[in-house]
């Protein structure tokens, strides 16, 4: 049991004002050397001589000249009262967490106290900013649903933010069990690991210990392999995340408008200026390759005690865990160009926002950017461990393949092709004990699993013309986000079955669906 | 005969049952709000024709308009008597629309809470409008034209339940 957790009041990281002002001080740093470039070069080779109009009517050689003496004192008082405010935040900006909530007060002028109920949690990301973690530093935010509901910890010393989240996440999950059992792993890992906890008093006994563990902790590898058994780790490689990027609709997009503007320049004569407009849009587009690329080295998503974790980066890292029960939805979807390889990519619904974003410059919520099928059924095993069974592995592979007569799947009728001329085949639901798996699109296929224990309401719609082909659509409501779950062209009859199953189902699901507390059952 | 039964199994209707409808009284409400929605929509879209003199076609336009809203505020009653809700053990359906039909289910554990909103019309019908409001913003689930007293004892009969269904997100 880490200290920051024994229900007192805490400070943050020392360093905190100069990490979260670190950018901001470059950024100063960096005008003011721009302004004053001849007179830094003038100081620093004498020699050279400053161009007489610039350096006998610049401002700066005036008060140099002058006021020399007020300008000093204006400086050191500025400098003083700068300091002075970063410390009274820092200090008056303290956080607790207790058993039952994780609190935070902060502000100076205008106070805030917030309070957040540990059995809410949706979420909890750790990241390091390549600054921070030169410190030896890491945010820690602690996601609720709801927009700005998040409570972040910035700045933690790095193994004291794991050992938070561990905590946090074993008193969430209402394991009163094996917190005695954490306490003792918690304590051995902080013995292996040396001057971890507590940097303060490493930086007392050795500078060059210090050194040494912020050189261990930036070298570890960022899944931490005691965490997760290894048969639950998928991972990405850049390989195919650079040939995914390349074969994704923006790029082809891309590759289309290059092509039409050579053929105008070739025909039509447009000139050869026009060029110069494509000049941008490929720098454009190798920085973002290059982006989503770097960002998403060491990529990994595994399942741990305490939920899902999706961790990445390799100079900044982040990574994330969500709790069982706390994924809304799922999509596992294909870009047309993906096929032949197999690639897929998920995404999810989740109730929180993350201020951080996810892998390959996506959003927090697509949790593998790219992977081959094995790889994605086992992501979907690892977010819902209840659906992918052994018995029930084929029937969800089905659903990445084309329509099959005898694999479970409810499909449209054939007058369903009125309104889904390609997929109406493809298009249909199967249900399963504890989700709903919608199946959709023959061009751009996608698998859509709901638990029915996370299903906010289900709806049965009707129009006209739907009304003429005895057709109808059902929408299964989940929180915002990606991934919506409405499937249409079905028949009448299946459709009004399956809001009555879907409603029945969540129903049940709600009286049984223990997840808020995942570790008591 | 053939002809009639094929049209009744196309109609959704997956849960027959003793509906709730709402009062009768809505009907006016909702008559004189489409009226005022009609009157503007025609009057806004007949502005071109008038202030520009762009020409004759142009009258087309608030023409539509106005045959639109007449065919609406026509079917109002027929709208207004298609809403209707019933309680079941676990949950709360809904449903409304002839032309586009639409049936709601809220399992009572998944309520966040329950509004009542009263407009001044309604209010001077004794009306009131209950809405439920799930974590999920699609649900959209308002019912109108419920007796205060009733919206009210809904309310608390849904909230009590909802307390006793609780679950997490």
């Amino acid at each position: 049991m880490t200290e920051l957790a024994d229900g007192a009041w805490h400070r943050l990281h020392p360093a905190t004002p100069l990490l979260k002002g670190g950018i901001a001080l470059i950024a100063i740093l960096g005008v003011i050397v721009a302004n004053l470039r001849e007179r830094l070069v003038e100081w620093f080779f004498p020699g050279v001589n400053c161009p007489p109009d610039v350096c006998e009517e610049d401002p700066i050689s005036i008060i140099l000249e002058r006021y020399l003496l007020f300008a000093l004192l204006g400086i050191v008082v500025v400098i003083l009262v700068v300091i002075a405010l970063f410390w009274l935040s820092w200090r008056m900006h303290t956080f607790r967490v207790t058993g039952e909530v994780v609190e935070v007060r902060s502000g100076v002028l205008f106070r805030s106290h917030r309070k957040s109920r540990l059995d809410r949690i949706q979420g909890i990301n750790i990241a390091r900013p390549l600054f921070a973690r030169i410190f030896g530093a890491a945010k820690l935010e602690i996601s609720a649903a709801g927009s700005d509901a998040n409570v972040q910890l910035a700045y933690l010393s790095s193994a004291n933010a794991d050992g938070l989240r561990a905590e946090i996440l074993a008193r969430a999950s209402g394991l009163r069990a094996r917190e005695a059992a954490d306490a003792v792993a918690a304590a051995e890992a902080a013995a292996a690991e040396g001057a971890a906890v507590g940097v303060s008093d490493a930086v007392r006994a050795n500078l060059a210990e210090v050194a040494r563990a912020r050189l261990a902790e930036f070298t570890a590898p960022e899944l931490d392999p005691n965490l997760a058994p290894p048969q639950s780790v998928v991972t990405m490689s850049p390989g195919r995340l650079i040939g995914s990027t390349v074969l994704s609709s923006g790029t082809i997009m891309f590759v289309v408008i290059v092509a039409g503007v050579l053929v105008a320049v070739s025909v039509g004569g447009a000139g050869f200026w026009a060029f110069f407009g494509i000049i941008p849009t490929v720098f454009g587009l190798g920085s973002y390759l290059v982006n989503r690329v770097l960002k998403s080295l060491r990529y990994s998503i595994a399942a741990t005690a305490d939920g899902v974790r999706v961790g990445f980066g390799l100079l900044s890292t982040t990574n994330e865990t969500i709790p069982p029960g706390r994924i809304h939805a799922v999509e596992i979807s294909q870009e047309l160009l993906w096929r032949p390889f197999d690639w897929w990519t998920v995404k999810v619904n989740l109730a929180s926002q993350s201020s951080t974003a996810g892998a390959a410059g996506q959003q927090s919520t697509t949790i593998l950017p790219v992977g081959s099928r094995t790889e994605v059924l086992k992501v979907l095993e690892l977010v819902l461990p209840s659906l992918v069974t052994d018995e029930t592995r084929l029937q969800i592979e089905g659903g990445l393949a084309p329509a099959r007569p005898d694999d479970g799947f409810t499909t449209s009728p054939r007058r369903g092709a009125a309104l889904r001329w390609f997929s109406w085949r493809r298009n249909g639901f199967m249900l399963h004990a504890d989700a709903v798996v919608l199946r959709r699109g023959a061009v751009w296929r996608s698998l859509t699993v709901v638990p029915t224990a996370r299903t906010q309401s289900v709806a049965a719609h009707q129009g006209p013309l739907e009304r003429m082909l005895r057709l109808a659509k059902v929408r299964l409501h989940t929180v915002a986000g990606p991934v919506t779950a409405s499937i249409g062209a079905l028949d009448a009859h299946d459709a009004s079955a399956l809001f009555r199953d879907a409603a029945a189902a969540g129903a049940v699901a709600i009286r049984s669906d223990r997840s808020h507390r995942w570790g008591s059952a | 005969m053939t002809d009639d039964a094929a049209t009744a199994s196309a109609r959704l209707d997956p849960v027959p049952g003793e509906w709730r409808r709402v009062s009768p009284k809505y009907i006016v409400v909702d008559l004189v709000g489409n009226l005022v929605t009609g009157v503007i929509a025609t009057v806004g879209s007949s502005l071109p024709a008038w202030l520009f003199q762009w020409g004759v076609w142009w009258w087309l336009l608030p023409i539509a308009v106005g045959v639109v809203s007449l065919v609406l505020i026509a079917l109002t009653p027929r709208r207004v008597r298609s809403i209707g809700y019933l309680l079941r053990d676990d949950d709360l359906l809904f449903r409304r629309g002839i032309m586009f039909q639409r049936f709601v289910a809220v399992p009572f554990g998944r309520m966040q809470l329950v509004d009542i909103t009263r407009g001044p019309l309604a209010r001077a019908v004794g009306l009131a409008e209950l809405k439920l409001v799930t974590a999920a913003a699609a649900t959209g689930v308002v019912i109108p034209g419920l007796s205060l007293a009733d919206a009210e004892e809904l309310r608390d009969h849904l909230v009590a339940l909802a307390e006793t269904r609780r679950a997490g997100l």
